[in-house]
């Protein structure tokens, strides 16, 4: 996909992939029914549309359940420490311009204990896909309340209810300036594809929250996205340039509010052009911000798609770009002549 | 009227001030122009960690001490021959320090009733006699040098900021310093600001003509150059010549350098200094905290680059988790540790060699990894590149051990040739290693190195990370015994580091000395010219110093047990003194002041003196 910006240093394979060729000898070993299982075969049926030199692929994760995607990628991967899978990435993709990185974390690893790399790394704009899947629990310390479970969650840490408000992923992100946010859910795998390829295409942070049902701590956590009978009435589907309606025949549309945010309110009741017409390229964060404020409270309304997608330079190219300036201006540095700099003087 | 001139083989000053009047500044100047002279020379400077702390007060002194000579030495010195004291704070922080009959040169102007009183002095010390053991001369350096400056357009204010030049000027006339390259270098430093450049060489010349003129200075002084090894020098500080042995590593191996920092005192300085090299492929990475540093740098050597991380004792801390990860990863890294004074955030800008055993220990679980400690400012060129070489031929994170008096101290340093720098390119595993494919933890037998194939490397995929690996193959495992193999090979290719570094050397140059004193890391100096002089007293000792600290050379037990007594001075509560009492089976006596400050060396000379006489 020589379109792909941010893919153009990245090596191409010469034949033809198909998915088997991104898994691993190793045996997936996620609870049965995980929605991991899910994400990965999206992954990995994804991935050949791309056509990079698999070995151009890095995979890097924390720790949790999720974070062993890595090991079932045939591509290189680090399964790394809790929380600091985006500062590792960082390092790597900020000296590799020519590998294509991916982060995969979940809601307790980039926004608990490694909320500040997250927040730092889509402030930055490295050239990183994040993968965040979210499914609202601690599934591998066997469930405890996460910083994405609703207030009130019964756990065993929580017997009597969580107290603390949980962070929304996507107003954390746009709240960070990142320049790619979007959200999918585990079950549908086309749109999962489509956001997923939109993250690979764009240069610089792209996070992607994806919904994972965990059917051991927390099953049906996004049951109304999933419900035929309710998800054509919840999800909000984001389009750039398409006015948000949504519901049966449309029924529902988006429009702002007064006080800045946004409101769903019946199609009918409204003139067409006081329909929010979804613009994901605005440099201005109000609009997606507000967007992701739609599902609170929560699973009344839930905008599927992606928020915002800007273009801003990467750190790595920008950082790159530095070092070319500095040869260009002075040349390539010479280790005896760096030593002679400064007051030198002779004896003997 | 022609001033008297005397022979002197060495002296110290030390220029002790407000930390916003400039004695660093007046320092490094002193220092520049006595390298340029000749004269062999070791500096110290001693800052408070607040930037500018309130005005006046004792918390608020900055002071530079600089011994020089006309032979080699080997410290700042012990006690100052001279003070220059800007005002009465830095009288009162340092004349503790100061032998009766020292040179007190103080700053009258300074010396207000209100000045005064902020720092606890009844009376004005220049006028009550107190000073009477020392030779004091009352220099009105604030005034004089607005005087000097009159008609330049500056401000009073601005006026009296170019102080610091005029006693540099001044002394730099007692001592016969040449005085072009500072000019130049205000030149150069103001460039900008061509007036404050000019006020500063007016104030530093009227400095000079001061010394020339006045009779409060009846003698001036001559230190003739030293006779050092041949070669070209320059000044460097134990900082800088750590970021130049890294860029030097990078260069040696083929290695792009990416440092991943947090600004840190005293480490801060070398990620400045890396900051300016980008036109040798130098990636420097500020990243949002300590963790994410060391984690950048890590994720940047499992890319095929020479990962590094600066830092001081706290941020070690933080970073052990990442550091753990290496190890388990087994993958090259650089973790620079300037040692400061400790617990917590203790004192930033005080030196100390409390971390030794968070280096060797500070880490959960069996975490083996090569410690590397310099021995004084210029060494840290050689020990950035020892600590690359064992990094990336062991595949190992390894730990550099600096501390604030080798980063800020600094010393002539007699350039290496850049044609005998190290070899230390590095080999990528490029094709499969195994009949069943690709085996990343399949070890070299002599090193037990794993293979290192960076991403990019066509059939090399790979998974690494924290869990426990099977050997070879390297995928997860949780087999008992694959696990203790595993723990015994991590430490076992560690171990053997100790076959491929040099033997303890001693010196011992009567042959029969039966006390030895031992060392590591910054104390060399101290020790060196304790040594010389216990020597030059007639005594017998013998001295060693580790530069290995883990794996210790192979020879280090059969060192200590040749000896009746082992001394071992260290900056701590005995922390080497406990590792090698433990591994050796040996005695041995510890010397321990954790006092922030280096040792001095008629201190040591003293102790070494009584472990001899007490045979």
């Amino acid at each position: 996909m020589s379109e792909f910006k941010a893919l153009s240093l990245v090596p191409k394979a010469e034949a033809k992939q198909t998915l088997k060729d991104f898994k691993s000898d190793q045996e997936v070993r996620w609870c049965p029914g995980c929605g991991d299982y899910a994400i990965l075969a999206a992954v990995q049926s994804f991935l050949p549309e791309l056509g990079l030199r698999r070995e151009n692929i890095v995979f890097v994760s924390g720790i949790g359940c999720s974070s062993r995607f890595p090991y079932y990628m045939n591509t290189y991967g680090f399964h790394s420490i809790h929380g600091r899978a985006p500062a590792i990435a960082t390092g790597l993709a900020a000296s590799r311009p020519d590998l294509s990185v991916w982060v995969v974390t979940g809601d307790g690893d980039a926004l608990s204990i490694g909320g500040n790399h997250l927040i730092h790394a889509l402030r930055r704009n490295v050239n990183l896909n994040i993968l965040l899947f979210n499914n609202r629990i601690y599934g591998l310390t066997k469930g405890q309340y996460s910083p994405t479970s609703e207030i009130g969650k019964i756990t065993k840490s929580t017997p009597m209810g969580s107290l603390d408000k949980p962070f929304n992923p996507i107003s954390l992100a746009v709240g960070a300036e990142a320049t790619f946010v979007a959200r999918t859910i585990d079950s549908d795998r086309k749109h999962l594809q489509s956001v997923l390829r939109e993250a690979a295409a764009h240069q610089g942070t792209s996070l992607v929250e994806i919904y994972q049902n965990c059917n051991i701590f927390n099953d049906n956590a996004f049951e109304p996205l999933k419900d035929p009978d309710t998800r054509g009435e919840v999800t909000v589907p984001l389009v750039h340039g398409q006015p948000i309606v949504f519901g049966a025949e449309g029924s529902k549309a988006v429009r702002r509010a007064p006080g800045g945010g946004v409101e769903v309110v019946p199609t009918a009741s409204i003139a067409p052009e006081e329909i929010l017409v979804h613009d994901a390229r605005n440099p201005d964060p109000s609009l997606a911000f507000a967007l992701s404020r739609l599902d609170e409270p929560a699973f009344e309304h839930v905008p599927i798609g992606i928020f915002r997608q800007i273009e801003r330079p990467s750190y790595d190219s920008l950082m790159a770009a530095q070092l070319d300036e500095a040869v260009a201006a002075k040349g390539e540095g010479d280790l005896g002549e760096l030593l002679m700099s400064g007051d030198t003087w002779r004896i003997g | 009227m022609t001033k008297q001139v005397q022979q002197l083989d060495r002296v110290i000053i030390r220029f002790a001030g407000d930390s916003g009047d400039g004695m660093q500044l007046t320092g490094d100047r002193f220092t520049a122009e006595t390298a340029e002279f000749g004269n062999d020379i070791s500096t110290l400077p001693n800052f408070p960690a607040e930037i500018r702390a309130p005005a006046g007060t004792l918390p608020g002194v900055s002071s530079f001490q600089l011994h020089f000579a006309d032979h080699d030495i080997l410290t700042p010195g012990d006690a100052p021959n001279v003070l220059v004291a800007m005002n009465p704070a830095a009288l009162k922080a340092n004349l503790a320090d100061l032998p009766r009959g020292a040179d007190i040169i103080a700053n009258t102007d300074e010396f207000t009733k209100r000045n005064l009183q902020k720092v606890g002095y009844a009376d004005n010390p220049l006028e009550d006699g107190s000073l009477d053991e020392w030779r004091l001369h009352k220099v009105p350096l604030t005034s004089m040098t607005v005087q000097a400056l009159e008609g330049s357009g500056l401000s009073k204010k601005d006026a009296e900021r170019a102080k610091n030049m005029f006693a540099l000027g001044l002394l730099s006339w007692l001592y016969h310093r040449p005085t072009e390259a500072t000019i130049k270098f205000l030149e150069q430093k103001f460039a900008k600001k061509p007036d404050i450049a000019k006020a500063n060489i007016a104030a530093f010349q009227a400095g000079w003509n001061f010394g020339e003129t006045t009779e409060s200075f009846s003698v001036s002084y001559e230190i003739k150059p030293a006779k050092l090894e041949s070669g070209v020098y320059r000044n460097i500080s134990g900082n800088v010549a750590l970021a130049y042995g890294l860029i030097a590593a990078s260069k040696q191996s083929g290695l792009p350098l990416f440092l991943g920092s947090y600004p840190i005192t005293p480490a801060s300085d070398i990620l400045h200094e890396l900051s300016k090299h980008k036109r040798f492929g130098v990636r420097t990475f500020q990243a949002e905290d300590e963790i994410a540093g060391v984690g950048a740098a890590l994720g940047a050597s499992f890319g095929g680059a020479l990962g590094v991380t600066t830092t001081s004792g706290p941020g070690v801390a933080l970073k052990a988790e990442t550091v753990g990860l290496a190890v388990a990863t087994e993958l090259p890294l650089i973790i620079v540790d300037v040692q400061r004074a400790g617990p917590s955030t203790g004192m930033p800008t005080k030196t100390e060699q409390t971390d030794l055993l968070m280096a060797m220990f500070g880490r959960n679980g069996e975490s083996p990894l090569p410690i590397v400690a310099p021995a004084s400012p210029s060494d840290c060129f050689d020990a950035a590149i020892e600590a690359a070489r064992l990094a990336t031929k062991y595949r190992t994170p390894v730990m550099l051990l600096s501390d604030g008096y080798l980063a800020n101290g600094s010393e002539p340093w007699r350039l290496p040739n850049v044609a005998d720098l190290p070899d230390l390119r590095v080999e990528f595993a490029t094709e499969t290693n195994d009949e069943s494919g690709f085996q990343p933890f399949k070890r070299d037998p002599e090193t037990l190195a794993r293979p290192w194939a960076v991403p990019g490397t066509e059939g090399l995929e790979h998974r690494i990370g924290g869990l426990e690996k099977s050997d070879g193959a390297g995928n997860i495992s949780y087999d008992p015994a694959n696990h203790d193999l595993m723990v015994r090979l991590r430490q076992a290719k560690i171990d053997g580091i100790a076959k491929d570094i040099p033997p303890l050397a001693v010196d011992d140059p009567t042959g029969d000395a039966r006390v030895l004193v031992l060392g590591w890391g910054s104390t060399y100096g101290p020790i060196a010219a304790a040594v010389r002089r216990v020597r030059a007293a007639g005594g017998k000792v013998a001295q060693a110093h580790l530069r290995h600290l883990n794996p210790l050379p192979a020879n280090t037990g059969e060192v200590l047990k040749a000896y009746d007594r082992v001394l071992l001075p260290e900056i701590n509560l005995g922390q080497l003194s406990l590792l090698l009492r433990a591994r050796f089976l040996v005695d041995i006596i510890g010397y321990n002041k954790v006092r922030g400050l280096p040792f001095k060396a008629e201190e040591l000379a003293g102790v070494i003196q009584e472990v001899i006489d007490s045979e």
